[in-house]
């Protein structure tokens, strides 16, 4: 189910902008990896290169390699849609399909890949919810509105949503910065479970949430205004936050800058 | 000043219904004498004599050819203005979307005597030729039989509607496309969907009750158009489905047409059939609002 993830020298740019310069970093299968750093410095950037979702953008283009299991998805024979399929995405802000019902939403996916038997979709729908410590607040109410549950609620909708058409990795886009500490928690607690069957990479803003969730952090930052990102540090999170190698990403974590 | 100023804004709002009531009541005093002198059923009679000494006439054949009309019309320009909709906002480069919008909605501003004028003079040659066309190969059908003159015909008036309507329904639409938030697409294109099911997951759903009010829209001109049908329709009193032989009247164009030559009886007649045109745009208005409400829930709760 998971798969390792390699990135080397990955630059990423929109027109002429540089927005992350020689990325390199190896995600291993079943871990957590979070990505920090300051506003602005490309982690985002990053991670929505991993399932070329920057594309979305205009006039955006990636240099350098990213392999899933040393398959390359930006070879020109690789199926764009195939590969968003095999790395689910998580957002930052909640975004169940709002004419979707609760049900809906998590078999979207698997919809849009043809599975149509019933018993499929249904059974697909309670396992994907179960996983997402989901099913018990909304067994009752599969065909109410999906836009209507709390901002925490959605937001694991939207993950159950994101593994039921099982994906090998799942990318989180500061999945709880729009989330009260409660329904952080709830996720958090989610994250540990996903890591037995998923390769998880978090961006967040919150460094005690990369402490707590990461089992690796890489930190990025830029060295000015419009000046590509870069990784700065990349090694075990308890290192990280103990004893960092650099004296940027020390600066970082104790506050001094960012 | 402040009970000033809520006294001039009642008053205001009490103007609205006054002006509706006093509409309301002059039309039916005008209506009900031509209905009681009338010597036919008003609702199934199908010829139009209200001048006559023993006026005769009835409803039926300019309301169906009021409703066939829009019916084609909306048929044929939904589906055209849904693509070019679609196009606009999730395919075509700014730089090309942009005047192209422009020019659409440059469309909704020819008057409709022009697009009269232009279906009769211009556009009804191809017309008449595509109705030989169509009854040469087709005319098993019976929407396409019958031995012609083929001309100002049921097809003639629908796509001129048709044109008057596509682009009502085309800005419309494009707006409401474009309102889909980013963040529903990006999440059916991490899902793995192409761009057309993304269209189809994401911007469809999301658009459906404001492309059901535009179509609406569109309706509501195509049932009221008065001018163009009566330059391009053949105006016959009769109820036929064939829509290419010389043919078809609707209300609006039946009261243009003959309003100059009417007496009292025949204007009381030809405000009775305005009265049936509001009640049929009524009764479109209000299905289609039954359809946006039934889907509210969620609506409601996306915003």
């Amino acid at each position: 189910m998971a798969k390792r993830i390699e990135a080397s020298n990955v630059s990423s740019y929109y027109g002429s902008f540089k927005a992350i310069d020689s990325i390199s970093m190896t995600v291993e299968p079943k871990t957590i990896t979070a990505l920090i750093g300051p506003s602005g410095c490309g982690k985002s950037t990053f991670l929505r290169s991993i399932n070329r979702m920057h594309e979305v953008l205009p006039n955006a283009r990636i240099e350098g390699r990213l392999t899933i299991d040393d398959q390359n998805i930006y070879d020109s024979d690789v199926d764009v849609t195939a590969v968003r399929r095999m790395i689910g995405m998580v957002f930052q802000r909640p975004n169940p399909f709002p004419t979707m019902s609760i049900y809906e939403n998590v078999v979207a996916g698997l919809k849009l890949n043809g599975v149509k038997k019933k018993s499929l979709l249904d059974d697909a729908a309670e396992k994907s919810l179960k996983s997402a410590n989901l099913w018990d607040e909304v067994k009752d109410r599969l065909a109410r509105p999906g836009a209507g549950l709390s901002g925490g609620q959605q937001q694991r909708l939207c993950i159950a949503r994101t593994i039921a058409v099982q994906p090998q990795v799942v990318l989180m886009d500061e999945p709880c910065s729009a989330l009260d500490p409660i329904s952080t928690l709830a996720i958090e607690d989610l994250m540990f479970k996903l890591k037995d069957q998923f390769t998880i990479i978090i961006v967040t803003h919150n460094m005690q949430q990369a402490a707590r969730v990461s089992d690796k952090t890489g930190f990025f930052s830029i060295e000015k205004t419009g000046d590509p990102g870069r990784l700065i540090e990349y090694d075990d999170t308890q290192k990280i936050f103990s004893n960092p190698a650099e004296k940027k990403t020390e600066d970082y974590i104790t506050g001094r800058f960012g | 000043m402040e009970t000033g100023f809520r006294a001039l804004s009642t008053a205001a709002g009490a103007m609205v219904l006054v002006i509706i009531v006093a509409i309301a009541i002059f039309l039916i005093s005008k209506a009900v004498p031509a209905l009681q002198a009338n010597t036919e059923n008003f609702l199934s009679y199908k010829a139009w004599f209200p001048n006559d000494a023993e006026p005769k006439f009835g409803i039926a054949a300019l309301a169906f050819g009021t409703v066939l009309t829009s019916i084609i019309a909306l048929i044929v320009a939904v589906p055209i203005a849904l693509g070019i909709a679609l196009f606009l906002s999730h395919y075509a480069p700014k730089r090309l979307a942009n005047p192209l919008g422009f020019i659409i909605d440059l469309l909704a501003a020819v008057p409709s005597v022009v697009f009269g004028l232009w279906g009769r003079d211009v556009f009804r040659v191809p017309v008449q030729d595509f109705s030989v066309w169509l009854n040469k190969y087709f005319s098993w059908l019976p929407i396409f039989g019958g031995d012609g003159p083929f001309g100002r015909s049921i097809l003639l008036g629908s796509l001129v509607l048709a044109i008057m309507v596509l682009p009502i329904v085309t800005s419309l639409s494009r707006e409401v496309f474009q309102q889909t938030p980013l963040m529903n697409e990006e999440a059916a294109l991490a899902l793995g969907a192409t761009k057309w099911e993304m269209i189809r997951t994401a911007v469809v759903p999301y658009g459906k009750p404001g492309v059901i009010a535009a179509i609406m829209l569109g309706l509501g001109r195509a049932l009221g158009e008065t001018i163009a049908l009566a330059l391009t329709l053949g105006i016959v009193f009769n109820i036929s489905f064939n829509l290419i032989e010389s043919g078809g009247n609707s209300i609006a164009a039946n009261i243009a047409n003959t309003f100059g030559e009417a007496n009292a009886t025949g204007r009381g007649a030809l405000i009775a059939s305005g009265l049936v045109l509001f009640a049929i745009t009524l009764v479109v208005n209000m299905a289609a609002r039954a359809i946006i409400y039934r889907r509210r829930e969620f609506r409601d709760s996306a915003a």
